[in-house]
């Protein structure tokens, strides 16, 4: 994903009376977005650009003088390292259960908060509130105070009904993580989605629900095809934030007990192992990985984008 | 008569069964920020009790251990850095954004379409596509533990939602309206300041809220390039990772402070959050 766009360089507008040469107009229109552009392209495309040259290089940052250009041969470490290896499908198994699970518990508070009911504007706020926790704040909340085996709420509660004591994080570390996040992204989820359903065409809802049709019938043909893109939607936005990951696994179990993602694995292996030319390869692979997810997720956008425009 | 009478009473048990089953939800996922604020508040003795004591007596022991005052570091340092990297922050986005939002919906360029995908397709890059580079970067320049790298970073973290936000905002704006100020002879920054502000006003403020979330919420970049004197809020949090005996409360406490001004930003911005969140797509 880099730039395609020349950059060239802001010319005053023309302040001379009489007509402006076209061409000069033209500059005069482009002006204004130039600072913004220059400034993406260098705080974000360069690096890229740089991370990409230096995982062609094996390079210890404790051992600068042995730096060397090693070709492809950081890519074939990190794809045939059973830890790297590990850490791919850690990443892979993280995004897609907690987007899938969010994405369904937000359809079904979506479903039920666009039905009116008595202190709806309340619930919505409640149901907001933890997507507008500080992600390490929320985690250090599962992690104490939910978690805990001795005197966390979940256990806790359990105590009430008498049921077991487990140690969520030892036990299962991934759906300890993944259950933070669930509970951090469903209210997104949520969001999105409550915007598709208000967006529907309530006369065409009406006039199924005078022709006879059930409620299940609506949400079937009407209702699901209406939101398969906000569903979609979500999903790739979501997928997109979730891959970069680092707060909760950082923070729940620093990587440990096998739930290290890619985002960690990069920031370990150069932050700890100082192995920068294997970071770098890794960070390319979440990149490439990135991408994949971002060419579908840009369609879906345009084509919401294209309606609006044509709406407007 | 009597069918659509009973009809309409079905509907209504079954609606209010259903607004039940909301409420429920909404208590069970609010459920842990309510624990967190009632643990902030309880003496770290009776915050780590099993079974979990309800009505212990309140106290403000917690804030006072985390504001330092019993002897730990203080807060304070954290949280003005946190202000700065995300009050300046929001502050270059804004000045960078308004005039490129305005290059792609007033006055649009050609292939404007093109230039706002490209923004987008920034965001999808990840934060760990150019870590590396940038810690070199800093390391090598002395910028290390500097808010203002951070600023900087979390500019470009934010440009492309605030572009986004702001175009659609913008577009709104009625031509007819611009085009009348050009003939009386006002330049672009009078236009700007003069005739789109105001009516983009409320927008601007929503889209600044949401950059100022996701830079006070940042934490990779600030873990990796700060350390002593840079520190934010959120890796100062960072310090409670591993258990430290019974400090519960106090961990609650710093977490329910620290998340305030989120909190806060976020139901101010309530209406816009979905707009930003998904990049302007979803209105």
């Amino acid at each position: 994903m880099t730039a395609t766009t020349t950059a060239p360089i802001a010319a005053t507008p023309a302040r001379t009376k009489g007509v402006p040469s076209a061409r000069l107009k033209a500059w005069a229109t482009r002006a204004p977005l130039l600072p913004a552009l220059v400034f993406m392209i260098v705080v974000t495309q360069l690096p890229f650009v740089a991370t990409l040259v230096i995982s062609f290089f094996d390079w210890n940052a404790l051992y600068p003088k042995a730096r060397h250009f090693t070709g492809l041969d950081n890519y074939r470490q990190v794809l045939t390292d059973a830890d790297l290896r590990h850490s791919v499908w850690t990443t892979v198994l993280l995004t897609v259960a907690v987007v899938v699970v969010s994405l369904v518990l937000g359809l079904a508070l979506a479903l039920l908060l666009d039905r009116r009911f008595r202190g709806r504007g309340v619930v919505r706020t409640l149901l907001i509130a933890p997507f507008l926790v500080v992600p390490v704040a929320a985690a250090l909340l599962w992690k104490h105070v939910l978690y805990n085996p001795e005197y966390g709420l979940l256990n806790g509660l359990l105590h009430y009904v008498g049921g077991p004591q487990p140690d969520w994080i030892s036990n299962t570390p991934l759906l300890a993580v993944e259950a933070s996040l669930v509970w951090q992204w469903t209210p997104f989820m949520m969001l999105i989605l409550l915007a598709g359903l208000q967006s529907r065409d309530h006369q065409q809802i009406e006039a199924a629900r005078v022709d006879g049709a059930s409620d299940w019938q609506i949400f079937r043909h009407l209702t699901l095809p209406h939101l398969r893109r906000y569903l979609e939607l979500g999903a790739l936005l979501g997928s997109i934030y979730i891959v970069q990951n680092f707060d909760a696994v950082f923070t729940i179990t620093s990587g440990g007990l096998g739930t290290a993602n890619l985002p960690y694995t990069v920031y370990q292996s150069f932050y700890q192992a100082h192995e920068n030319g294997l970071a770098s390869a890794a960070g390319v692979l979440v990149v490439i990985g990135s991408i994949v997810i971002a060419t579908f997720a840009l369609r879906v956008v345009s084509s919401l984008f294209r309606e609006e425009v044509a709406r407007g | 008569m009597s069918t659509v009478a009973v009809r309409l009473r079905g509907g209504r048990r079954k609606g209010a069964g259903l607004g039940l089953v909301a409420w429920l939800l909404g208590i069970v996922f609010f459920l842990p920020i309510a624990w967190m604020a009632l643990t902030s508040f309880h003496s770290e003795a009776d915050a780590a009790t099993n079974p979990p004591s309800f009505g212990a007596a309140l106290t403000l022991d917690g804030y006072r251990e985390f504001f330092g005052t019993g002897g730990g570091a203080s807060p304070w340092p954290a949280l003005v850095n946190s202000a700065v990297a995300s009050v300046a922050s929001t502050l270059l986005v804004l000045l960078l954004a308004l005039p490129a939002a305005y290059a792609l919906s007033v006055r649009p360029v050609k292939k404007w379409t093109d230039v706002l995908f490209f923004f987008l397709s920034t965001k999808m890059l990840p934060v760990v596509a150019g870590l590396l580079p940038i810690y070199l970067f800093a390391k090598n320049t002395h910028l290390l533990d500097n808010i203002w790298l951070l600023v900087i970073l979390y500019t470009s973290m934010n440009l492309p939602i605030a572009v986004w936000m702001m175009q659609s905002f913008l577009a709104e704006v009625p031509v007819a309206v611009i085009e009348a100020a050009q003939i009386d002879g006002a330049r672009l920054p009078t236009i700007l300041a003069r005739v789109v502000a105001p009516i983009a006003l409320p927008g601007i403020a929503a889209t600044a809220l949401i950059c100022f979330i996701f830079s006070w919420n940042e934490l990779l970049f600030a873990r990796v390039l700060t350390g002593v004197v840079a520190e934010t809020a959120p890796v100062f949090l960072t310090g409670f990772i591993t258990s430290q005996g019974l400090f519960l409360a106090k961990v609650c406490a710093a977490s329910l402070v620290i998340s305030l001004p989120v909190l806060a930003a976020g139901f101010a911005a309530q209406d816009k959050l979905v707009q930003g969140l998904s990049l302007g797509a979803v209105k």
